[in-house]
């Protein structure tokens, strides 16, 4: 599914350079679902963005999907960021001046779908994370959960091979967050790859594999028995 | 070009534009500040441009009228102060040696009590040929003008301006034909045309045939003055100078003597109108794009501005798939569709201005403003300039959108 082998990256400052990543070698197979652990500052999310193609390595390989992502214009990027990859992030990130059905439906509007394959598609999409009624209503009339909710059923909108998570219960209460990780848990279930930013140990917890980064390298990588979100819920 | 057809990319388009809806109203008002302006100046221009020309409409304008005075330096033997008569003969050599001359018409005026009936008033006569209609062209109302017969056969014939039909003549009276008395002579009316709105030169408003005139008021071969009328291809200036020259040399008059012919240059007076009018829309235009660019760089700020706010949206949709292209097309829409719309209403208030102006100032026959108006080929031409402007100045926020890494973007707070 997603294979990285002597992953490098490093940033400006100034005159030097921070070396952020140092060596990443990391494979993910289908199915599986992955917290990426550390400390800020230990490259967590540089990787994050790496792997969502946000960002560009300096060295080393990266191929998701059999596909080597290399050399990738902006154009071509962005193909691939909509046809592989769904974001979730901390913040949500969404479009304030459209209603949740709309927001939903975005990735599918790059996609150059028809309005009605897009408002089917995202009212389905909508059904899953429990909000069809919501359907209508702004992302400012919604609570941080079902806000969170909206922007898991737009990433998985335009049905990505891989969901990444940066911090997706970050800016939530426990009790939504556990709310959140029994949704992705489900989705898991149903055979979606997840790959997930925390520093949460409990939230780490309720994947299947904990990956620890510290100063740029792996420092531990566990496969670990599953704690279900929906005890708590 | 298909995404222009597309509903989505103008809801995307009403999305953002409708946000701050106090703002993309604000942004607008240059641009429809600016056309109003263009609009509402060209189509005075024009409107007064017309009133102009329907007021010198019946003359040819590259004309000159010349009338003598008296001299003002002694020459072979005559003293100064003579006063000079022009002849027949003077109109016939002017016609005759002058270059580019399209017509010479001699004329001869005086005053004469007209009475009808029962009501009389005192008015200028002229004596004339058929030709002067080609120089100052008279609307006949009915009737005819004089023709090469009535000067032939010297009738007691007489054409009269409307104005003079109303002081004679009962409302409604029947003209054609009746009599009428000059200095206690019957003349046959046999045309009336429309009084004219300029006054240029004598009152212009009883002709009868010049050679009639001769015989009753015993000009002999004296004339009062002429016109003159140049083919549209020579300079009218010219054909002053040389037939003032030839004027001087055939009445023994002092070559460098100035006073002795007076003239009006009808042509050199309505060139320092149009010379007016075209400065006046040189003027507009110039006024108009200047501030037709304010407007439009005015829109391009405000778009820079909207785009740097929306850096994390643009960040997101990128994360989502949007190529930059799309992104860069979407600014560039929006910016042509702000100056597009400010544009249109432009058009419309500057449309409703001219309408208002029409009905304040454009009724009447004395109307300042004749038909206030901009053709259909500005407009579109206005409008053209706004999608070019609109495009140009949409491409910079474009690519300020696009020049951020989405990274950067979505960690914009």
């Amino acid at each position: 599914m997603l294979k990285i082998n002597k992953l490098h990256k490093s940033y400006p400052i100034g005159d030097s350079s921070l070396h952020v990543l140092k060596g990443i070698d990391l494979s993910v197979e289908a199915g599986e679902m992955v917290a990426i652990m550390g400390s800020s500052g230990s490259g967590k999310s540089t990787l994050l963005n790496i792997i969502g193609m946000l960002d560009e390595a300096d060295e080393g390989e990266y191929i998701l999907d059999n596909v080597p992502i290399k050399n990738l214009t902006e154009k071509k990027a962005a193909i691939y960021r909509n046809k592989f990859l769904g974001f979730i992030f901390q913040s949500f990130n969404l479009i304030n001046y459209k209603n949740a059905l709309d927001n939903v439906a975005l990735p599918l509007y790059y996609q150059g779908l028809k309005r009605k394959e897009r408002i089917e598609k995202g009212l389905f999409h909508l059904e899953k994370v429990g909000l069809k009624d919501w359907a209508h209503h702004l992302p400012n009339e919604l609570s941080g959960g079902q806000k969170q909710r909206v922007a898991i059923a737009r990433a998985l909108a335009a049905d990505p091979k891989l969901l990444l998570a940066d911090e997706p219960t970050g800016a939530l209460d426990t009790k939504t967050s556990h709310e959140i990780m029994d949704f992705i848990q489900s989705l898991n279930d149903e055979g979606k790859t997840i790959l997930m930013v925390t520093h949460e140990e409990d939230i780490a917890s309720m994947c299947k594999r904990i990956v620890r980064l510290k100063d740029g390298v792996i420092i531990e990588d566990t496969f670990v028995e599953q704690v279900r979100a929906s005890q708590y819920v | 070009m298909k995404f222009l057809f597309e509903r989505d990319t103008w809801q995307e388009v009403y999305d953002s534009l409708t946000k701050n809806k106090l703002r993309t109203a604000l942004t607008m008002v240059g641009v429809w500040w600016g056309i109003l302006l263009l609009i509402g100046l060209l189509g005075s221009a024009r409107g007064i441009e017309n009133s102009f020309n329907r007021l010198f409409g019946s003359f040819a304008t590259n004309s000159v009228f010349v009338w003598a005075q008296s001299t003002s330096k002694p020459f072979k033997g005559f003293q100064e102060g003579r006063q000079v008569q022009l002849k027949i003969s003077d109109a016939k050599k002017i016609e005759e040696n002058v270059e580019g001359i399209e017509f010479v018409v001699p004329r001869n005026q005086s005053q004469a009590l007209v009475v009808h009936n029962f009501l009389s008033g005192n008015f200028g006569v002229n004596g004339d040929y058929p030709l002067l209609d080609q120089v100052q062209k008279k609307k006949m109302i009915q009737g005819r003008f004089i023709n090469q017969t009535d000067i032939d056969e010297n009738r007691k014939v007489v054409v009269i301006s409307e104005e003079i039909y109303k002081q004679l003549f009962e409302k409604d009276a029947e003209m054609i034909g009746e009599y009428i008395q000059l200095n206690g002579m019957n003349f046959k009316v046999v045309g009336m045309f429309e009084t004219g709105n300029a006054n240029m030169g004598p009152s212009s408003d009883i002709h009868i045939p010049f050679t009639t005139f001769q015989q009753i008021y015993n000009m002999g071969e004296n004339i009062g003055w002429m016109m003159i009328t140049g083919k549209p291809e020579y300079d009218i200036s010219q054909i002053e100078t040389d037939a003032k020259l030839i004027l001087r040399n055939l009445n023994k008059v002092h070559p460098e003597d100035n006073r002795a012919f007076g003239s009006f240059n009808l042509g050199k007076e309505f060139a320092k109108i149009t010379g007016f009018l075209t400065g006046m829309q040189f003027l507009t235009w110039f006024v108009g794009i200047a501030t037709l660019i304010a407007g439009v760089f005015a829109i391009g700020n405000i778009l820079l501005i909207t785009v740097k706010e929306r850096t994390k949206e643009i960040g997101v949709r990128r994360a989502l798939g949007a190529t930059p292209f799309e992104i860069k097309r979407q600014v560039v829409l929006e910016a042509v569709f702000i100056t597009l719309i400010a544009g249109l209403l432009g058009i419309i208030s500057g449309g409703s201005l001219l309408m208002l102006l029409d009905a304040l100032y454009g009724q009447g026959d004395e109307a300042m403003l004749v038909n206030a108006s901009v053709s259909i080929s500005i407009v579109f031409i206005a409008l053209v300039i706004l999608i070019v402007l609109g495009t140009l100045i949409g491409l910079i926020p474009a690519f300020k959108a696009t020049s951020i890494k989405p990274i950067d973007a979505l960690r914009e707070e």
